[in-house]
């Protein structure tokens, strides 16, 4: 895995919902409206996870995506970042414990970044793609 | 053919390649930014295409199980290979086209259908519902968008044959005579009709907003390109990049050529690097009303819509187009008969 700042300057990001209530959903769309313009440091939303660097999910792995999200995870191309919204996916949040749950996202694939809050706002989910991109730069450094 | 000639002509051909990459990204990034700017964003600098086909070339190149990997990874360098060629047919700036002794403006019609068709193969052969889908529709807007296509070119040159010019489809011709000084007023209106034609033409041959129904990121997830990624994918980037210079460049040429050369003496070392410069400037603007100004204005078409606009309301437009130009030069005669 070869990384330069090209990848930081064009993270394209897909969605993956695993069961969510719809409420970070919401968050992430007002994330890429004008208001807050991510594209200006080229990420762009896209729809299908073999063109995604960065796959976002939302809600708490439900038994029947689980097999869904690994397929998905397995279809994105290498070097891939997976940032974890809301509280749902950190601990499983209100559904905590909960008999349908294949527990949270990061007993079923590699999370890289968590970004908390039910919903969590748009400027936390910016953050935590700077966080993202930060890990990238501290990857590739020491990788040089 | 010498070998000095061949010579000068794979010279010529490296040189236009080379512009039609970085001149493609380059439009494709004032594309981005324009739109953005009329959403009241900042946008994503210009150099963004550059820094997306970069990393793309970084990342891993997958081939599905179930795809047809021979096909699969032949349609990008196809569809590519394919749009650069189509350069060589076309003037560009002051550079006459360098092909243009072998193909004239109805070849170059034809060379629009093989970057589509690739896409059509690659979207067969990569075995995911959303690409079948996403091929079949990119067919069907294909047959839809190539009569009204047809309808301008034909009525272009036509008209510059009517003038008493011979070989009026050869580019060469076509940019040395531009339309709007061998016709009279009717024939104005009618060349501006075609000229709109054209102008609707592009999006749907770039598969942009409203006409991108094949790509439907929303439905189709990105469509005829659903399975491409890494370096494939870049290809296809880059392909659309030259796609959009050179739907920009016959434009430009049927009803744009004139040069900045011909209006400023100046020594040839500036003319061509002057000239270029002018043409991606008329490029941008005739790309920014005939594809950026239309996909931030406008929803997408379903598909049955988009023959229906194609087939009905722009080939009856385009038809009158051609009716005007045909009477231009039909009634001077009709009327000296008269007198």
């Amino acid at each position: 895995m070869k990384l330069n700042s090209s990848f930081n300057r064009s993270l394209w990001v897909y969605h993956f919902n695993s069961g969510s209530c719809n409420g970070c959903e919401i968050e992430i769309v007002a994330t890429i409206t004008p208001r807050y313009d991510p594209e200006r440091f080229g990420i762009k939303l896209v729809g299908s996870p073999r063109h995604a660097d960065v796959m976002l999910i939302t809600g708490p792995v439900v038994h029947k995506m689980k097999d869904r999200l690994l397929r998905v995870y397995a279809q994105m191309p290498d070097p891939k970042l997976v940032m974890c919204i809301g509280a749902c996916g950190i601990s499983g949040g209100v559904f905590f414990d909960s008999y349908n749950l294949e527990g949270p996202v990061d007993e079923v694939i590699p999370v890289d970044v968590y970004v908390p809050g039910c919903p969590p706002r748009p400027e936390a989910i910016i953050h935590g793609v700077v966080t993202a991109l930060a890990k990238l730069e501290r990857l590739q450094g020491e990788r040089a | 053919m010498t070998p000095a000639g061949i010579a000068v002509l794979l010279g010529w051909g490296i040189f236009l390649s080379l512009f039609a990459l970085a001149g493609g990204l380059f439009l494709l990034g004032i594309d981005r930014k324009l739109a953005a700017h009329m959403q009241a964003r900042i946008g994503p600098p210009i150099r963004q295409p550059f820094i997306d086909i970069v990393k793309l070339l970084q990342k891993e190149n997958v081939v599905p199980e179930n795809a047809i990997s021979g096909i699969f990874n032949l349609a990008p360098v196809i569809a590519l290979a394919s749009s650069i060629l189509i350069l060589f047919y076309l003037p560009v700036g002051s550079i006459l086209p360098i092909l243009g002794m072998y193909g004239d403006l109805v070849l170059v019609m034809y060379l629009l259908t093989v970057p589509a068709l690739a896409m059509v193969a690659g979207g067969f052969a990569s075995g995911s519902p959303y690409a079948t889908v996403g091929a079949q529709r990119e067919m069907v807007t294909m047959i839809a968008y190539e009569f009204p296509l047809a309808i301008v070119v034909i009525g272009v040159a036509w008209r510059i044959g009517a003038a008493g010019l011979s070989s009026p489809f050869a580019l060469a011709t076509i940019a040395a005579t531009p339309i709007w000084t061998v016709v009279g007023p009717l024939g104005l209106i009618g060349a501006f009709i075609l000229l709109l034609v054209l102008a609707v033409v592009t999006p749907a041959e770039l598969s942009r907003i409203p006409f991108d129904t094949q790509e439907a990121e929303t439905e189709l997830a990105g469509g005829l390109l659903v399975e491409y990624s890494g370096r494939n994918l870049a290809m296809f980037y880059l392909a659309q990049g030259v796609k959009t210079l050179i739907l920009a460049a016959v434009i430009v040429a049927i009803f744009f050529p004139w040069n900045l050369s011909g209006f400023l003496a100046m020594p040839p070392w500036l003319a061509l690097p002057a000239d270029l410069l002018f043409f991606l400037a008329k490029a941008i603007v005739v790309l920014f009303f005939a594809v950026t100004l239309v996909r931030v204005g406008m929803a997408r078409f379903r598909i049955t819509q988009v023959v229906s606009i194609y087939w009905r309301s722009l080939s009856v437009i385009g038809l009158f187009g051609l009716i005007l130009l045909m009477a231009d030069a039909a009634l001077p005669a009709l009327v000296g008969v008269g007198s």
